[in-house]
């Protein structure tokens, strides 16, 4: 990054010391450019892999505020420290030996029930996922509804550190989706197939054709390569596209979720 | 009619067959339950701690949301989610000064004007549908099944939330002759179970359940009939297993079977002590193949 002189310099505190850092910056570019070398609190810096939770006030409010420092720009007048890890133990379990049952949550995480509804969790999110509501849904056994309204936690743990009853939030929702997953939505055919073929080493001389390959002959294949059209002509195939919104995934209930027939 | 309905955690995750047959029944009656969306836990136990905000926030919340959907009246069928939500309505009413304190606590994001109101399944069935409606309702009437209405605490006390006269209820007895069944009445109806005992000190809990039963046998009673899930689980789970043992049934349940109605909905095989003998054996259901 080029910082150059007329940016504005803001005021910070940074775990107890003041800074002057250019405005503009990220949290973690502006504890980097305030010479600190992250080594545990810095991950994807994408804003994906929730690795690098950060506790600040602003000067003008007494509430403490939370952020991943990687998405969220610093601001005159801020004190932030970084935080690292949120411990996380759960009882370790076996989800091939799993019998869902209107409980099941409840009984992996007895703690919600000590979920009063003052929704920090939902507050605190980067996400801006309704976690209260989350855990709530896991207390009612409705694991669906939890496992969608927890859809897009990328486990920073922010949630479970400010939370009053101690709720460890998001491994709650990991395992709905893992029951949602495996119990509830049906088992694509497309996969078993897939599966099958790999099984039956279908693939195998073309993946020996490719350990084969050197770099510039993989560099050409690569260059060449073809996306295998829709159904309805037109557009190729997108893993990302479609999930990559800035509208929370809930309100695009009808693609991601998979309705059973019955 | 329609009213919005809140289910309450317990009903969800372990009464399932009051909701199913509540809604089997109600709608029978031309009652649409419309569940409120994304609601949440009532907070359990009403917290006698006044100032102990955080744990009234629970409640409160229930009702701001439930103005946020549209609604002013929404009905329960848990006695517990019942007795806790029309306290905290009447703590919201008689100290709004707590619910601005509770909003500030919360960033602004919970705010109730204690403009809603709370009715429990029984009195939406008692004051709006009326027995009369209900017994011409009935199609198979009870006849000769003789019940002992248990109602413990929450439907009754403390008095400012009870749906009924806590000395000498009547709401289950006129519903349960409503539907053409004999009704054993005796002093321990309205006698606590003991509630959460059941966690820690048990034996309270046996004794209570079983000078209960032991005053509704005497009197010629063979099935409890009540509301709250939670005295349904001590009935259920804390008489000693023998042939003496009274069945318990949830009031709806036995609307249900008085209806007429599809006997798979009313959840008649998720209890401990069995129901279907007895309902047999008055000829109620029929042995096989009713149960749909």
């Amino acid at each position: 990054m080029t910082v150059t002189e007329n940016v504005p310099l803001i005021s910070m505190q940074l775990m107890g010391k003041d800074y002057s850092v250019p405005s503009g910056l990220t949290i973690m570019a502006a504890i980097e450019y305030a010479g600190y070398k992250l080594v545990r609190g810095a991950g994807c810096r994408g804003g994906f892999c929730g690795a690098c939770p950060t506790l600040y006030r602003r000067d003008d409010s007494h509430r403490i505020f939370t952020a991943l420092a990687c998405q969220t720009l610093v601001e005159d007048g801020m004190c932030l420290v970084q935080m690292p890890f949120v411990p996380l133990m759960t009882k370790p379990y076996e989800l091939q030996t799993i019998v869902p049952r209107p409980n099941t949550l409840l009984q992996h995480f007895p703690e919600i029930a000590g979920c009063v509804a003052c929704n920090t969790c939902t507050r605190a999110c980067p996400q801006g996922l309704q976690v209260m509501d989350y855990i709530q849904a896991a207390l009612r056994g409705d694991t669906k509804r939890a496992a969608m309204l927890s859809f897009d936690c990328i486990s920073c743990g922010i949630c479970s550190s400010r939370c009053p009853a101690d709720i460890k939030h998001y491994a709650v929702g990991l395992l709905a989706r893992r029951i949602y997953g495996k119990f509830v939505i049906p088992a694509a055919p497309d996969l078993s197939e897939r599966v099958a073929e790999l099984e039956a080493g279908d693939y195998q001389d073309v993946l020996n054709e490719l350990v084969g390959m050197s770099a510039a002959e993989l560099r050409v294949r690569y260059e060449q390569r073809s996306f295998e059209a829709v159904a309805d002509g037109g557009e190729t195939h997108s893993a990302t596209k479609r999930y990559n919104s800035p509208v929370d995934p809930v309100d695009f209930q009808d693609e991601i979720e998979i309705e059973i027939e019955r | 009619m329609q009213i919005a309905y809140y289910p309450g955690c317990t009903i969800k995750a372990s009464a399932s067959q009051h909701e199913g047959a509540a809604l089997a029944v109600l709608r029978a009656l031309g009652v649409e339950l419309r569940e409120m969306e994304e609601w949440n836990c009532c907070g359990v136990v009403h917290s006698l701690t006044s100032d102990n905000l955080i744990r009234h926030m629970a409640p409160v919340r229930v009702f701001a949301r439930l103005r946020e959907q549209g609604a002013n009246e929404v009905a329960t069928l848990c006695d517990m989610c019942f007795n806790t939500l029309a306290r905290a309505n009447i703590h919201a009413r008689q100290q709004p000064e707590q619910i601005v304190a509770m909003s500030v606590t919360s960033g602004g994001e919970l705010s109730y004007d204690g403009g809603a109101s709370v009715q429990h399944m029984l009195q939406i069935l008692r004051d709006r549908v009326g027995f009369a409606k209900i017994r011409a309702r009935v199609r198979r009437p009870l006849r000769g099944l003789r019940v002992y209405p248990y109602y413990g605490c929450k439907l009754l006390r403390p008095s400012e939330v009870g749906i009924d006269d806590p000395e000498t209820p009547a709401v289950l007895r006129d519903l349960m002759q409503a539907l053409g069944a004999t009704v054993v009445e005796g002093s321990l109806q309205t006698q606590c179970c003991g509630a959460y005992h059941v966690v820690d000190h048990d034996e309270i809990v046996a004794e209570r359940v079983a000078a209960t039963t032991a005053q509704a046998s005497v009197g010629g009673a063979e099935a409890i009939v009540l509301s709250c899930p939670l005295c349904h689980y001590n009935f259920d789970t804390l008489q000693p297993a023998s042939d003496t043992a009274l069945p318990v049934f949830y009031y709806t349940q036995l609307m249900g079977i008085a209806f007429g109605l599809e006997p798979g909905q009313l959840g008649l095989e998720e209890q401990q002590i069995a129901l279907l003998p007895l309902l047999q054996q008055h000829n109620l259901i029929h042995a096989k193949g009713d149960l749909g």
